[in-house]
């Protein structure tokens, strides 16, 4: 197999044809002592520049170890990728050298994690992590690279960023170490955002400074975000398209308003319904029934099967292809036209 | 059965300080965390007081101080009439059983040693007198019936179980001793979307089964609403807005109880551009040296010289129809905007 070389991919800010990132038909399977879990399950989806993509799932859903497979930092193994593409700009990044997708990570495509404190390394200080990504990536000398830092601070606002520069993650609170991150991530300009979690362990009001301030950064450079998440409400202020995963797959993909307005999965469908809502006060919440599947242990057919109330006989032999419903909708259920509908099964 | 609506938590003027020490043969006081700075409000039967705030604003603490797991510096915790804070041995052993709490997290407050049964009998084995020994067996189980876990399972140990299913063993545990109070500190918080529904309305049915009332601590504001009859909004250690839940989602007062609720996202992308978002700058001072007077005025754009001087009590203030303290405090709708 011949290896693309990283020459194929347009210069930085040169824009090639069709989406800035396409992961297509994606498998991801980790091999334990119990058996191979299959994590992420042929999953699609495309990004376009400046457009933000959330990614809607429970944890086990396989979010995650997409993310870190576009971003080349599984664990191989016991992870194994066994078939998919991730194309940026046309160039598969599955098929490049390791060499090659060094260059692509951290430059190109950037990554910020759930939980700022342990992504951070204790004993340097935040101006060292920050300006590893220019002396690694641009040969800066220790002087320049502190320079530079102290300038990123500043635009994430960091208040006093001079002074701070030299102080260690554990002096910061817990939104100000987050703003660490998005410092580092964004460094290089990078033309892909991935923001796992960005703000699930903050506060509301922290998150709103972090989301507020990801919005900005992403005005300014038109980077395209991929946006992790299992909150409804984030989704809904920021997304422009969503892809909703369950036990490794998508079970639906369309716009932020189409979704919020007519899911067309019963999954979709049980998660917004179980939101408390003001009208329904004093009433019992919806409540989708049963728990997620066991990745070792998947049900036959549709894997929501169990905890459907659409569920018909095909649905426990049958797993449903996503099925294109019009537009730039999905939707992996034989009976979305009812779920669009709302006629309970 | 005492009849709802009947008083059954009176707390006043509630303070804990932790002391923060320097040298380690002569240890000096060099000051204290004010953690919970003179919090008081009142809980009926069968009632839900929500309690919302940021991290580090004294929400567990107060949980602690309620539990009698913390002695409060100065104040009282008056259940049924008598001052838990002050009571010891045996008059506070008994007292314990009427409050009871649920953990946060249901992964490390189970010990993972113990099979559930053991789990949720263990308060038998400190309060002999609810359940003779050879009646505990059979109360588990009509435990675990009642918080909707199959009673065959009683032992098993909590690795077997889902996270949802971990957090009703902690429930059940809780319902054990039939307490008139729950303490819930983020009981649905560390579970899946599709769970916390399951979870909300087992805590529901619950209460109106046993007419028991909630403190129910959280920080999902949508959650507290739903479950809550009132809310109160602390902020560094004080109570600074508390109203029933109409009083303090649509008609808030104190401008940090605008700032928290305009910040939660809402679950509708209509009309996301036009939505008004107050969005407070940086983090909330330390505990340890609260600002003067408010202590929310160095992140408020209301504050004045007056702020900084004079301490706003939490009372009805006029134009608004509920206690808040602030001195400009003034109603405004953030999360109706139309």
């Amino acid at each position: 197999m011949s290896k693309t070389s990283l020459d194929e991919l347009p210069a930085e800010g040169g824009r090639g044809n069709g989406p800035l990132l396409d992961v297509d038909n994606l498998h991801v399977e980790f091999a334990t002592r119990a058996g191979v879990v299959r994590a992420v399950n042929g999953v699609s989806y495309s990004l376009n520049p400046g457009e933000t993509v959330a990614v809607l799932g429970e944890s086990g859903s396989g979010k995650s170890v997409t993310a870190q497979a576009i971003m080349g930092i599984l664990d191989v193994p016991p992870a194994r990728i066994p078939q998919g593409e991730v194309r940026f700009h046309g160039t598969d990044l599955l098929k490049l050298s390791e060499e090659a997708r060094t260059q692509v990570r951290g430059q190109r495509i950037a990554m910020i994690f759930q939980d700022a404190l342990s992504a951070l390394n204790p004993v340097f200080t935040v101006g060292w992590q920050i300006s590893e990504m220019f002396r690694v990536h641009r040969g800066m000398s220790k002087r320049d690279g502190m320079k530079k830092a102290v300038e990123l601070m500043d635009k994430v606002r960091i208040p006093a960023a001079k002074q701070r520069v030299n102080d260690y993650p554990h002096q910061f609170s817990g939104g100000m170490r987050q703003r660490i991150m998005i410092a580092m991530a964004i460094a290089l300009d990078p033309e892909v955002l991935i923001a796992d979690e960005p703000t699930t362990a903050l506060d509301v009001t922290v998150q709103a400074q972090i989301m507020e301030l990801l919005a900005e950064l992403q005005r300014e450079s038109n980077m395209g975000m991929i946006l992790i998440t299992h909150d409804l409400g984030v989704v809904a202020d920021v997304a422009d398209k969503i892809a909703v995963m369950y036990a490794g797959r998508i079970v639906e993909n369309a716009s932020v308003h189409d979704i919020y307005k007519a899911p067309a999965h019963p999954y979709t469908k049980g998660l917004l319904e179980s939101i408390p809502r003001v009208d329904l006060k004093g009433h019992e919440l919806y409540a989708i029934k049963g728990l997620p599947p066991n990745l070792l242990d998947m049900p036959t057919g549709c894997a929501f099967h169990p905890r459907c109330p659409y569920r018909q006989d095909d649905c426990v032999t049958d797993a449903p292809p996503l099925y294109e419903i019009g537009g730039t909708r999905n939707s992996a259920c034989h009976y979305w036209r009812e779920v669009l509908d709302g006629d309970q099964g | 059965m005492a009849t709802k609506g009947e008083r059954i938590l009176e707390v006043r003027d509630l303070v804990k300080h932790f002391p923060l020490t320097q040298g380690i043969v002569m240890k000096r006081q060099i000051g204290a965390i004010k953690a919970v700075d003179g919090v008081s409000f009142d809980l009926d039967r069968g009632e839900t007081l929500g309690i919302v705030g940021e991290s580090g604003c004294g929400k567990s603490t107060l949980a602690k101080v309620l539990m009698a797991l913390e002695r409060p510096t100065s104040g009282s915790v008056m259940i049924n009439g008598k001052d838990i804070a002050k009571a010891r041995g045996a008059e506070l052993k008994r007292m314990r059983r009427n409050i009871q709490m649920v953990m946060q997290d249901p992964y490390t407050s189970l010990n993972p040693r113990m099979t559930v049964g053991d789990i949720i009998g263990e308060p038998y084995d400190i309060h002999t007198e609810v359940a003779p020994k050879g009646d505990r067996a059979r109360k588990v189980q009509e435990l675990l019936e009642v918080v909707g876990l199959n009673p065959d399972h009683i032992n098993r140990y909590p690795h077997q179980f889902s996270g949802g299913q971990r957090q009703r063993i902690g429930i059940a545990r809780g319902l054990a001793l039939q307490p008139e109070v729950i303490v819930c500190d983020e009981p649905v918080s560390a579970l899946d979307v599709s769970i916390q529904a399951q979870v909300i309305n087992l805590l529901e049915r619950l209460q109106n089964e046993f007419n028991l009332a909630y403190i129910f601590i959280a920080h999902d504001l949508s959650v507290v609403r739903h479950i809550s009859d009132r809310v109160a909004v602390m902020y560094l250690g004080k109570v600074v807005e508390i109203g029933n839940d109409v009083d303090i989602y649509d008609k808030p007062a104190h401008p940090y109880a605008q700032a928290l609720l305009s910040a939660v996202p809402v679950p509708d992308p209509e009309g996301r551009e036009q939505r008004e978002r107050i969005i407070l700058q940086g983090d909330p001072p330390s505990p340890a040296n609260p600002p003067s007077g408010c202590r929310f005025r160095t992140r408020c754009w209301k504050a004045q010289e007056i702020c900084a001087t004079e301490e706003p009590l939490l009372q009805i203030r006029p134009g608004t129809t509920h206690e808040s303290a602030c001195h400009f405090a003034e109603t405004h709708d953030v999360v109706h905007v139309n």
